[in-house]
């Protein structure tokens, strides 16, 4: 039944089951006295901790002609709060060892930090202060802006992110989405601080947060220490962006751009996180391109023919929309032949859909893989915030490998027909491409 | 507290100790073809990492045949007497595990990631490709245009990864560390079965690799699958000693100007010839460590962040870097991306600024004790990832070092003073022996 399984290894499939069950982690809900939640997996082997924080909205939520303000803003929180200037701060937490790591995405911002047990106090101390009285400092917000525009510039010269900037631009016209979130050198340059005060306000808020901490702490230790560390932020913050629904036609658009390589984006229509068919959505992708070297894509493009170093698919399901996309890179004289077997692959799945070999393989595999993400601290907290951010329950960690193990051969081939989009797929294709013309 | 990471020669009877709940415990042994055997335990999650490491890379390649140790690496997923094309990785993925490999001027590593009783199917399966690989000419030519589009997407497309290799080309004299890894794009055509098969035959042998198993295992246990699966395999006799084209002195200073108008910021690039970590000589590497975190670490307090970043607007980045993990002689590097408005030129004075007082004036005394503090943290948070820690190991046992040697690395790094540091800056800072690149879109904007 395993097609690419030898003797040896189907000996060793009884014991499958119990290694999945393993990555059982004892996640442990604790709310603080003063109302906010966490998800906990005490691990006290290694003295330090890491905690992870997501707070739902992110860069989507800049308002008009103000694009690029949280991500400004989410590089400031670093640059000073309190008392403290951005060297005193910085200093401060060198001398801690602690890490502190500020992100912006579209839809939410993430707060990263590790540090040892030996110091949590005054680590958390200068978190609470990074996060709730950032200042804003006019020779900060000055030195932040000037790197933000430097990144600007390398996107504008850098044949991926033009292409998935052209790909936005044209997907989702009129929502924050159609934009990068740094914002252009325009808006960047008008930013003002008082935007980033606001762009805090907007952006930082408790109505809209997530935690997780994986380490060497206790239920009754964490609670409190979430009120000192949050309570201070805005209660509740603006309304979130509208929905945006994927609408571009299937065809292709060139970027010019002079290297020899061209970069293609594509994508089509995706589904919600939560749609019923999510599962078999997933291990259909990963029949089709995802990330082991056993896709279907990897084989026929790379395997057999040479046409790139890697092809990818990937499911996108966003807060506000939802697409199924991928990525592969070629010679400008050869992206037109490795477009050409992407679509004709994707036609064929959707077409005749995918065999009961493949379908266990890619189970096998999926199942198996799990319970090793489960492997550091600092993964297994960024693992809890993120089923949280999605809306999963603890037990999910328990039960996924049975929603995968679930999916049947007619499940997948349904799905395949119903979603895959031979027609509809639009590739952004950015360099000089040999023998490929526009077309919508 | 820095757990302690315990050493034991293996021998018959040296299991476990017994109810002792040791974060990691590492365990060497040797086959008696002469490969070495590296046991990383951590039995946090029932996984492990399987990793066997070849001591070739891409600076033993035969002159002309830039790239076939790489080219070699991608080779090895293809079939054995015993296995088809692909079916080591397929198995890996039906078996739920990941597996991939990498090549370094010093190494070639494979690995796989998988639940923990499945070492030995991968055991059976890497020892297999050890010496049983089944090259086709259909292989070569299409696996020859992956690399070639691997290149492509690593550097062809990336002006600043053009320009660093030519960098390194004018660092290197005379060292094959000058030759890039993944090939000179003309030698890399022209690779042929032979080229790859040659390298095989002498490079991929017990006497010249080392395994590293790292996770949920047991030493013994991993001991005895080793013999099973790799001590049956002869050692190679005829393995050559390593000695590659060491460099001369360099007495006089390289400057070179790219220009490519995909640079969408202007940037210099300092580099100089510095001294690796060796076996039983650690302490000048280690004291590079400080040096390239005073002069270039933190932008809010390395010398270079705060003069160039905070106390003027004269860089919007500024960083320096130095791997001390190396065969032969390495590299530090400083990097300096100016302002809108300010030149290469001036970017450069300012640079040599900061570099003319930190000579004269030495370290300051409450930034060595911090980085000193973050060295001892970072190997509290290094015990997290038990996959870095076992590349630790294969990477220092293909680059000259013994397995003390790395678990002395921690101590060493501690013991550094700021006397080490000054002495290590006055040798290494040296402009003969340096590289200076200046990257640029247009020949206006290099100046």
């Amino acid at each position: 039944m395993l097609r690419f399984m030898s003797l040896a290894a189907a000996a060793l499939l009884a014991s499958l089951v119990a290694v999945a069950a393993r990555a059982d982690i004892d996640i442990r809900q604790v709310t603080s006295p003063g109302g906010i939640s966490a998800w906990l997996v005490q691990e006290p082997e290694f003295p330090f901790l890491a905690l992870e924080i997501r707070v739902r909205g992110g860069t989507a939520l800049d308002l008009p002609g103000k694009r690029g303000a949280i991500n400004l803003m989410t590089g400031l929180l670093e640059e000073g709060s309190g008392e403290m200037t951005a060297q005193q701060f910085q200093t401060e937490l060198e001398t801690l060892a602690a890490t502190f790591e500020f992100r912006a995405y579209d839809d939410s911002i993430a707060i990263s930090a590790r540090f040892l047990t030996e110091n949590r106090d005054q680590a958390l101390a200068l978190l609470r202060q990074a996060l709730v009285e950032p200042r804003f400092d006019p020779d900060a917000i000055e030195r932040v802006r000037a790197q933000v525009v430097t990144g600007i510039r390398a996107n504008e010269k850098n044949p991926s992110r033009l292409a998935s900037s052209a790909f936005d631009a044209l997907a989702f016209a009129g929502h924050p989405y159609a934009t990068d979130q740094s914002g252009t050198l325009d808006s960047v340059a008008g930013l003002t601080r008082d935007d980033l005060i606001a762009a805090r306000h907007a952006a930082l808020t408790r109505d809209r947060i997530f935690v997780s901490a994986v380490g060497d702490i206790t239920e009754a230790e964490l609670g409190p220490l979430l009120d000192d560390l949050l309570g201070g932020l805005p209660p509740e913050g603006p309304p979130l962006p509208d929905r945006v629904e994927y609408a571009l036609p299937g065809g292709v658009t060139i970027v010019p751009f002079e290297t020899p390589q061209s970069v293609a984006i594509f994508g089509q229509r995706g589904l919600k996180r939560d749609d019923p068919d999510f599962f078999a959505a997933y291990v259909l992708n990963t029949i089709l391109g995802g990330s082991s070297f056993e896709s279907r894509l990897m084989r026929e493009v790379r395997e057999k023919r040479g046409l790139t170093y890697g092809v990818y698919t990937y499911l996108v399901p966003r807060d506000h929309t939802e697409l199924m996309m991928g990525s592969v890179a070629s010679a400008n004289d050869r992206i037109a032949d490795a477009i050409a077997v992407i679509r004709d692959q994707w036609a064929l799945l959707a077409r005749e859909g995918v065999t009961q070999e493949e379908l266990d393989a890619a189970k096998t595999y999926l199942t198996g893989e799990y319970p090793l993400r489960f492997d550091g601290n600092g993964p297994i907290a960024d693992i809890m915030v993120g089923m949280q951010v999605v809306g999963l329950p603890p037990d999910y960690v328990v039960n996924r490998n049975d929603y995968i193990s679930a999916v049947t051969l007619a499940d997948i081939n349904r799905v395949a027909a119903q979603l895959l989009d031979p027609e509809g797929l639009h590739f952004v294709v950015v360099g000089q491409p040999a023998g490929l013309t526009e077309s919508q | 507290m820095i757990r302690p990471v315990l050493a034991r020669a293996l021998l018959l009877a040296a299991l476990a100790l017994p109810g002792v709940a040791r974060a990691t415990e590492v365990t060497t042994g040797q086959l008696d073809n002469g490969m070495q055997v590296v046991v990383i335990e951590d039995h946090r999650a029932p996984v492990v990492v399987h990793m066997v490491w070849y001591r070739s890379g891409s600076a033993d390649e035969p002159a002309g045949e830039s790239g076939v140790a790489h080219f070699l690496e991608h080779l090895l997923f293809k079939a054995t007497d015993t296995m088809a094309a692909g079916e080591l990785s397929a198995t890996v993925a039906a078996n739920g595990g990941s597996d991939n490999a990498f090549t370094n001027h010093d190494y070639t590593a494979y690995y796989q990631r998988v639940a923990a009783d499945r070492l030995e199917l991968m055991m059976r399966m890497e020892s297999d490709r050890m010496n049983n690989l089944r090259l086709t000419q259909s292989d070569i030519d299409t696996e020859r245009q992956v690399i070639l589009e691997e290149r492509n997407q690593r550097t062809e497309n990336s002006a600043g990864a053009l320009a660093r290799e030519q960098m390194m080309a004018a660092q290197y004299l005379n060292h094959r560390y000058g030759v890039p890894v993944i090939g000179w794009r003309h030698e890399m055509e022209s690779l042929t079965l032979g080229d790859a098969l040659d390298f095989y035959d002498l490079y991929y042998s017990p006497n010249n690799a080392i395994l590293v198993v790292a996770g949920d295992v047991e030493p013994q246990a991993v001991m005895d699958l080793a013999r099973r699966y790799y001590g049956v395999i002869p050692a190679e006799d005829n393995l050559p000693p390593r000695e590659r084209g060491q460099e001369p002195p360099q007495l006089a200073e390289r400057r070179l100007i790219f220009v490519d108008a995909r640079v969408s910021n202007p940037y210099l690039v300092r580099s100089y010839l510095a001294p690796e970590r060796d076996h039983g000589a650690q302490q000048e590497a280690a004291a590079l460590v400080y040096l390239a975190e005073l002069l270039g670490g933190s932008p809010f307090t390395s010398a270079l962040g705060v003069a160039l970043q905070i106390d003027s607007q004269t860089a919007v980045r500024t960083s320096a870097a130095n791997d001390g993990a190396s065969l032969d002689d390495t590299t530090f590097e400083l990097v300096v991306v100016p302002s809108e408005g300010v030149s290469l030129d001036e970017g450069e004075a300012a640079l040599d600024a900061v570099l003319a007082d930190f000579l004269a004036t030495g370290p300051d005394a409450a930034q060595m004790e911090r980085i000193r503090t973050q060295l001892r943290a970072g190997e509290i948070y290094a015990l997290d990832n038990v996959q870095n820690l076992a590349e630790r190991y294969g990477a220092a046992l293909t680059q000259g070092l013994e397995v003390e040697d790395v678990q002395a690395w921690p101590d060493i790094l501690q013991s550094v003073t700021a006397d080490q540091v000054r002495a290590a800056a006055a040798r290494v800072l040296d402009r003969r022996q340096s590289v200076t690149l200046w990257v640029a879109a247009s020949q206006e904007e290099a100046r």
